[in-house]
């Protein structure tokens, strides 16, 4: 009785509130998922894109360290490039800020905020979030994080400028701009929280009728498992973040040692404190933080191989499982980012078995969908290519970090430019190559037309050459030991000088990936207005809900509460007419 | 359009929305605090020399503002009970006493910070105070929200009452857990930082 009372209730209510909407309540203020996850979209590729901006103009410092800035070199200030020659300090606010912005104002906004709220209620069935209005409130609270670490540019001393670890004591005795990036990340952390909750009760409340945890998509499974990762990694670092606070402005000692002298004035604190403590505080979170990253983007690759194969995924439960298994392990590898910080042997040893351990649950991850293309007749669509190409750059990342993850290795590798190869691997032309995937695939879907396929294999090919042309030289130059963070690209350096010329290669290909993107933007935008318009609400034949609703989705999704019947990829089943089996088409009747 | 399970819980998962979602809070507030937590035994065990608690904090203090936010917790289930039991006038009176219970809690406290900081002590002193400081410092902003939202509860927000007197229970149902939650930080609180 109480459905049926709720269900009537539902249909004159989306009717009532669609014209009584104001303007501001719908795009700005909005509590529809859908608006939400567009408008975390916007903002995050904007952050994506000042972040690499950043490192274009560090990129200029490293090819030709101490030589104006053309064009633009004027416009930074006396204080930061005077003469538009880049001061050391500027240079690493660059490199702090361009840390922090794509980590957490650029991908984990876009993987999980952006595709995370607008995909995951279509493909549960459920008319919008579990909690509405806390998901406008994570929008904008991540909204002001994100203002208040632009605007630390602005403070004297400029921007954050100790790495986007903040390792202390460094950052502790460091500038205003500290303090601004310890409250802009309590707002980031707040909004993560919030929306963490937000999506675990979603998938877990509002999952249609019929729609079992076996049957949910695998980018809802990857969405579920960073949702716990965001929910209980995070804090920690919120703590770390409110003492180091206390350090920097009630006076406190958490993160100074006793006898700390800084610039020959020895610092009049209470000392006693542990620089440590803040490294195993932090990597608690930014370890798990990795797979926050990848996880969703494993997703989207899985979402984008099935439905361009025409097969199902090879292995689901496989994934799922170690799906599960890889949240569970990333809260115990966080110290193999710490061997050199003497911790011991023993506990080196562990951290390190764990970091080995954790590499098979990854590996079963890309090989299941490796597996999956195997006899396929593969649509070589954009998305398809960008979710192809993850697997080997992925891949590459991935199998990079094995030596950094053995402490004996890693005391040669630790702090090179192999670190930032490897990392980069993994986030750039892995997480975000999939982030593009998935802007391609579901774009249909937002505005009813789709993306063009010449520009995106322009975008496509162009970022491949690119991306690989800027890490894969990161390699070489950190194996023969060049340091990260040298302001100028290790020219001072006897044993960096035979690896030193491929600094202007990588800055080349640096600003040729930016030339690339403008394919993208175009595209993007052209597209909205000019692109071929799909001809139904399932323009690539897709088996999950997601495809199930009208186009664009009004606000409450569905026309029908949908019923699943079956697993998410039933592709090419025998004896069905179509190549493709929705979730939510009833089985047809035996003749 | 309406979400489902707001009010009702889900078959399947026997739980409405918000239950779930202030559980969900919950651990990650276990995370937040078990971070604190490590950090005053890594550094404890760092340290040189170490107070006891004892010989700095006032105790007989503690030991009432224990007493006070334990009575708030049962007056807090007993608000909660007289929903479920249909008595609103009562409902009223036990979540007011929560809340003035609240308030006690935070003057007792204040009037220990202020012992400190009239004798010029501050977090700034030693890591022992730094950590003491930290601690019910974010305790106590917890117990401020925690009295925010259940003096909404009291007023305006028992209105609901009229409306849907089952969503209101659920409401003090999930404030109630949450300020249990404040109630047990306490109970590590006071014997880690005063008696050790």
């Amino acid at each position: 009785m109480a459905h049926v009372a709720t269900a009537g209730h539902a249909v004159h209510d989306a009717a009532h509130h669609e014209e009584e909407l104001t303007f501001i309540r719908k795009y700005v203020f909005s509590q529809d998922h859908k608006v939400i996850g567009i408008q975390y979209l916007i903002t995050s590729l904007l952050f994506l894109f000042f972040g690499f901006s950043l490192m274009m103009l560090m990129r200029w410092q490293l090819a030709y360290p101490g030589q104006p800035i053309p064009f633009i070199g004027g416009l930074l200030g006396e204080a930061n490039a005077p003469g538009g020659i880049m001061l050391p300090e500027f240079y690493n606010q660059l490199g702090a800020m361009h840390g922090t912005i794509m980590v957490f104002l650029g991908i984990v906004p876009l993987a999980v905020g952006a595709f995370g709220n607008y995909v995951v209620p279509l493909q549960i069935g459920a008319p919008d979030m579990a909690f509405p209005k806390l998901n406008m409130m994570s929008y904008w609270v991540y909204f002001v994080g994100g203002v208040t670490m632009l605007a630390s540019f602005f403070l004297p001393g400029g921007a954050a400028n100790s790495g986007w670890t903040s390792y202390a004591p460094l950052s502790v005795v460091a500038t205003t701009g500290q303090t601004a990036w310890l409250f802009a990340m309590v707002f980031l952390i707040t909004s993560s929280l919030l929306g963490s909750v937000n999506f675990i009760v979603t998938m877990v409340q509002l999952r249609a009728k019929g729609l079992t945890f076996t049957r949910l998509p695998f980018f809802v499974w990857a969405q579920l498992v960073t949702a716990f990762l965001l929910l209980l990694a995070f804090p920690p670092l919120e703590a770390a973040g409110v003492m180091q606070l206390m350090d920097r402005l009630a006076g406190t000692s958490f993160f100074l040692p006793s006898g700390l002298v800084v610039a020959g004035q020895a610092l009049d604190v209470s000392g006693g404190g542990s620089p440590i403590l803040w490294q195993h505080l932090f990597w608690f979170l930014a370890h798990p933080e990795v797979y926050v990253l990848i996880l969703p983007a494993m997703g989207i690759v899985g979402e984008v191989i099935a439905n361009n194969t025409r097969k199902p995924l090879w292995g689901y439960k496989s994934l799922v499982y170690a799906s599960i298994f890889l949240g569970f392990m990333s809260f115990i590898v966080w110290a193999h980012h710490m061997f050199l910080t003497g911790m011991g042997t023993v506990i080196s040893t562990f951290f390190q078995t764990t970091t080995m351990i954790i590499s098979i649950p990854s590996v079963i991850i890309l090989t299941a969908f490796f597996i999956s293309l195997w006899g396929a007749s593969i649509r070589f669509n954009t998305q398809m290519l960008f979710a192809l190409a993850f697997l080997p750059m992925f891949g590459i990342g991935g199998l990079t970090g094995l030596p950094l993850g053995l402490a004996p290795t890693d005391t040669h590798l630790h702090d090179t430019y192999y670190v930032i190869g490897h990392f980069h691997y993994v986030v750039a032309p892995g997480t975000i190559f999939a982030l593009f995937a998935g802007v391609y695939h579901w774009y249909p879907k937002v505005t009813g037309r789709r993306m063009s396929d010449t520009l995106g294999k322009v975008h496509f090919w162009g970022s491949l050459v690119c991306m690989n042309g800027i890490f894969m030289p990161m390699f070489i130059q950190g194996l023969a030991g060049v340091s990260r963070r040298l302001y100028d690209g290790g020219q001072q350096y006897a044993h960096a000088q035979g690896v030193l010329q491929w600094n202007e290669f990588m800055s080349v290909a640096a600003w040729s990936l930016a030339v690339f993107q403008l394919p993208f933007m175009i595209n993007f935008f052209l597209s909205i207005w000019k692109g071929r318009k799909v001809e139904n609400d399932n323009p690539w034949e897709a088996t999950t809900l997601d495809w199930a609703t009208p186009t664009p989705p009004p606000h409450g999704n569905f026309a029908r509460v949908p019923e699943v019947y079956r697993g998410p990829y039933e592709y090419s089943v025998p004896g069905h007419p179509t190549d493709f089996f929705p979730q939510n088409e009833p089985e047809p009747a035996k003749g | 359009m309406q979400i489902p399970y707001t009010v009702h819980p889900r078959p399947d998962t026997g739980l409405f929305n918000a239950k779930l979602g202030v559980w969900l809070f919950l651990a990650s507030e276990v995370m937040l605090f078990g971070a604190l937590f490590s950090s005053y035994v890594l550094l404890r065990e760092g340290a040189l020399t170490w107070p006891h608690g004892y010989e700095i904090l006032n105790i007989p203090l503690a030991t009432l503002n224990t007493v006070v936010l334990i009575s708030s917790s049962i007056t807090m289930v007993m608000a909660w009970a007289s929903l479920k039991l249909n008595d609103f006038a009562k409902y009223k009176r036990y979540i007011g006493s929560t809340v003035l219970l609240g308030f006690g809690f935070l003057i007792i406290k204040s009037f220990e910070y202020g012992a400190k900081f009239s004798h010029g002590i501050g977090p700034g002193d030693s890591t022992f105070l730094a950590i003491y400081f930290t601690l019910t410092g974010l305790h106590g902003l917890h117990v401020i929200g925690g009295m925010i939202v259940n003096g909404y509860l009291w007023g305006p927000g028992s209105k609901m009452w009229q409306s849907d007197p089952e969503r209101l229970t659920n409401r003090i149902e999930v404030a109630g857990l949450y300020w249990h939650f404040v109630d047990l930080v306490w109970i590590f609180l006071f014997p880690v930082l005063y008696l050790l």
